[in-house]
């Protein structure tokens, strides 16, 4: 009896790439792969085809030419003989600063109104829910806008600060007059805030291109210091109260070590402030805080807010209603409950979706363009990209920026969601 | 992948942008029946839509011109407003077929932008506007002052040189278009407003209270504004320039709105006739690939330089500016066409 005592050697055949279910999902991959490749060839060599029938060239030069215009607020040093790339710098602390004060700003404020929101005060929660609709229900521009207006149309002209000599002679006050103590000036163009000047200067050291500031420097180790030095004595109290079930009174070293190594040292470099003063047409001295940028945060973190304030509630709802009954049993009043045992769950669902309001708030600040808030917008995608008439070159570049700044918020966010995520034991 | 894709899009919103052809613009307008010049997005006097939707000025009169040489009609032209930044960039994807909009001649922009100017229709110089109970009288005043300023023009860039060479300071508020700068302006917001003398002109005179404010005497650049076209398309820039300059012969022989038909009944100056498309002056005017009487019409429909100088922003309007540089050579300004022959 014969048997057949192997399966015969199947030998490959082409047309097994579509009629093979083991080849053919990756028959058709690689072919969607190619396909795809193709399309994006096309529009390349489309791009480059259209930009040489223009008479345009591709290249990053200019941004190391003269931009030869002026920005008003810029935090890091320029003038209008710095490069385009210089302005692309200026322009990208603008924003940073805008979205980083913005992302804390609204955080505390969504969180605080998402809280509230719950609140069993039927007047707090009925006004929370007000806000809440009010603010995620309108266009963030027209936010924007409305906040730039009330400040610029409400606030006085600086020349409504000056004493004539006819007026001094007359014992008459001008029209507006200086806040705090006259070290703060509210005008309609931005308010005039007292700057920190130092007697003693530490200078500043060039490092790879980047000029570092050595008293800015001095102050964040020292602070930094402080903070670790204020870590140590709690994590010691702790230590003390585990060890033998009475705690040290330490509020008077953690003050004596956050607040005295700051004041040595601002006593040491002569610290005072500028105030500002009106010279001309302006307050000239101390630093200017445009409207437009105060607008823009404003309206940033009102709206943002809005949105944090639901995901807050959202997390706070999906703990069991047994956690908070479980902690009023043991005693703890509800402020505490909320703190200790609630909030710290809640996180969990909080933070992805928070992470898209962050990034959503990044990305609004390009708004600022509509307040003459010179951000990356203003400057790489503004005033750049029409002066040296590089569209392609400038968009992709901010494309690339907003992109990259997104993905880093992304990343640390996520570090921090996986640390407060449940750890399985 | 995720890059690839991304790139993928860029390229796309790139390509779509940049189909138009650079070649045959007036055979394209031709086939359209539509003429599309890119416009302000209103400056009283150069181009700004009335009170019923109809674009009036002096600027969108040269477009009107230009409609009624190309289609014997001046109506058949659509205005499309741009912003100080959108403008180029709406002519080189092939948005508009041209730009008049008070735009100024540079050298960046004739090379980098690969754009063409074909014509100066206003010599122009910047200027400064201030309110009068400042009590400032010279730009050289202005030290610390806040200054409204239009982005993407050339303006930004004189007004940085100027403040610079004259060692004084001063703070930018950088804007959109000459509205959000007249409010800015009017609110307090700046001390100063600077932009081309006429488009200050053109400002002041819609203001409510046009007379406490000031235009400074000092003109700070030389701003040469006048129609632009892409580059590239040689024949479209020639019909473009000749038009215009046909509106300057006729000042320069007399010829109005008026008496054109009369005109070219009765003339004995072989220029006019072959201008005019008389019938035995030749055929010049076909070589543009325009009918013979294109710019007989266009002077038809707009009159000549003057009359639209005079009727848009001359003394007597509102804008009340004087000819100046923008006389006639004849009368001791720059204005000058190349003969017609």
């Amino acid at each position: 009896m014969a048997v057949a005592s192997d399966v015969p050697k199947e030998s490959f055949r082409l047309s097994m790439l579509i009629y093979d279910t083991r080849y053919r999902s990756i028959t058709i991959q690689i072919f969607v792969l190619i396909l795809f490749g193709l399309f994006l060839a096309w529009l390349l060599n489309n791009t480059a085809v259209n930009l040489a029938t223009r008479g345009k060239e591709f290249n990053f030069g200019f941004l190391w030419q003269r931009a030869g215009y002026d920005i008003g607020q810029a935090i890091i040093p320029y003038t209008n003989d710095s490069s385009h790339f210089r302005a692309l710098l200026v322009g990208l602390v603008n924003t940073l600063v805008v979205a980083i004060l913005g992302c804390i700003l609204a955080t505390i404020l969504g969180v605080i109104i998402g809280v509230l929101r719950l609140s069993k005060n039927w007047l707090v929660g009925r006004l929370m829910t007000v806000y809440v609709e009010v603010f995620r229900n309108v266009p963030l521009l027209l936010w924007i806008l409305l906040s730039y207006v009330i400040l610029s149309e409400a606030t006085p002209q600086p020349r409504d600060f000056r004493v004539t000599d006819e007026m001094a002679a007359a014992g008459e006050a001008p029209a507006a007059s200086m806040m705090l103590f006259d070290t703060v000036a509210v005008t309609n163009r931005g308010t005039n805030v007292p700057a920190p000047l130092f007697d003693v200067s530490l200078g500043s050291v060039n490092l790879l291109g980047i000029t570092l500031n050595l008293t800015i420097l001095a102050y964040i180790a020292v602070i930094a210091g402080s903070v670790w030095i204020n870590r140590l004595i709690l994590a010691g109290a702790r230590a003390q109260q585990e060890a033998t079930g009475d705690r040290p009174v330490t509020w008077w070293k953690s003050i004596l070590v956050l607040f005295g190594p700051v004041i040595a040292l601002s006593l040491a470099l002569g610290l005072h402030l500028e105030v500002p003063e009106l010279r001309g047409f302006n307050f000239q001295g101390g630093i200017l805080v445009a409207h437009s940028f105060t607008a823009l945060l404003i309206a940033l973190t009102l709206y943002t807010a809005a949105f944090i304030a639901e995901i807050v509630r959202a997390g706070i709802l999906a703990i069991s209603k047994g956690q908070s009954e479980a902690a009023f049993a043991l005693g703890l009043r509800p402020g505490r409950t909320m703190n200790l045992i609630i909030l710290p769950q809640a996180l969990r669902v909080i933070i992805p979706p928070l992470i898209s309001q962050y990034l959503n708030l990044t990305k609004n600040t390009s708004l600022g363009i509509a307040v003459s808030y010179l951000d990356l917008r203003g400057t790489l995608g503004g005033i750049t990209l029409n002066q040296t008439g590089r569209e392609l070159e400038c968009m992709l570049l901010m494309m690339l920026i907003y992109l990259t700044i997104s993905l880093i918020i992304s990343a640390l966010m996520n570090l921090y969601n996986t640390s407060v995520q449940i750890k399985v034991r | 992948m995720k890059k690839s894709v991304f790139l993928g899009v860029v390229a796309a919103t790139m390509t779509v942008a940049g189909a138009a052809s650079a070649q045959a613009t007036l055979e394209a307008v031709k086939a359209r029946g539509e003429l599309i010049c890119g416009s302000n997005t209103g400056l009283t006097g150069f181009g700004a839509p009335d009170a019923s939707g109809n674009w009036t000025g002096f600027d969108v009169d040269l477009c009107r011109a230009l409609a009624a040489a190309i289609f014997g009609d001046a109506t058949k032209v659509k205005f499309v407003p741009t912003t100080g930044e959108t403008r180029f960039t709406a002519l080189q994807s092939g948005e508009v077929d041209l730009l008049v909009r008070n735009s100024t001649w540079t050298a960046t922009r004739d090379s980098e932008l690969a754009l063409d100017f074909v014509a100066v229709n206003y010599y122009d110089g910047q200027g400064f506007m201030v309110k009068k109970d400042l009590g400032v009288s010279s730009a050289k005043e202005l030290d610390g002052a806040t200054v409204c300023i239009q982005t993407g023009t050339t303006t930004e860039l004189n007004l940085a040189d100027f403040f610079k060479q004259n060692n004084i300071s001063y703070q930018p508020v950088t804007v959109a278009d000459d509205s959000e700068a007249q409010r800015q302006y009017l609110a307090g917001a700046c001390d100063a407003y600077t932009t081309d003398a006429s488009g200050l002109a053109a400002s002041r005179a819609t203001m409510p209270d046009a007379e406490n404010h000031v235009i400074l005497p000092e003109i700070i650049s030389k701003e040469p504004l006048g129609p632009v076209v892409r580059h590239g398309d040689n024949n479209w820039g020639d019909v473009v320039r000749w038009t215009y300059y046909a509106l300057l012969i006729a000042e320069e022989k007399g010829i109005t709105k008026a008496n054109v038909a009369e005109v070219a009944t009765s003339t004995a100056d072989e220029e006019v006739k072959r201008l005019l498309g008389v019938e035995g002056a030749g055929d010049l005017p076909t070589k543009f690939g325009l009918s013979n009487d294109a710019f007989k019409n266009a002077i038809a429909a707009v009159g000549n330089y003057g009359e639209i100088f005079a009727a848009n922003i001359g003394e007597g309007t509102s804008i009340n500016l004087a000819r100046g540089l923008n006389a006639l050579w004849t009368q001791g300004g720059l204005q000058y066409a190349p003969p017609f022959r």
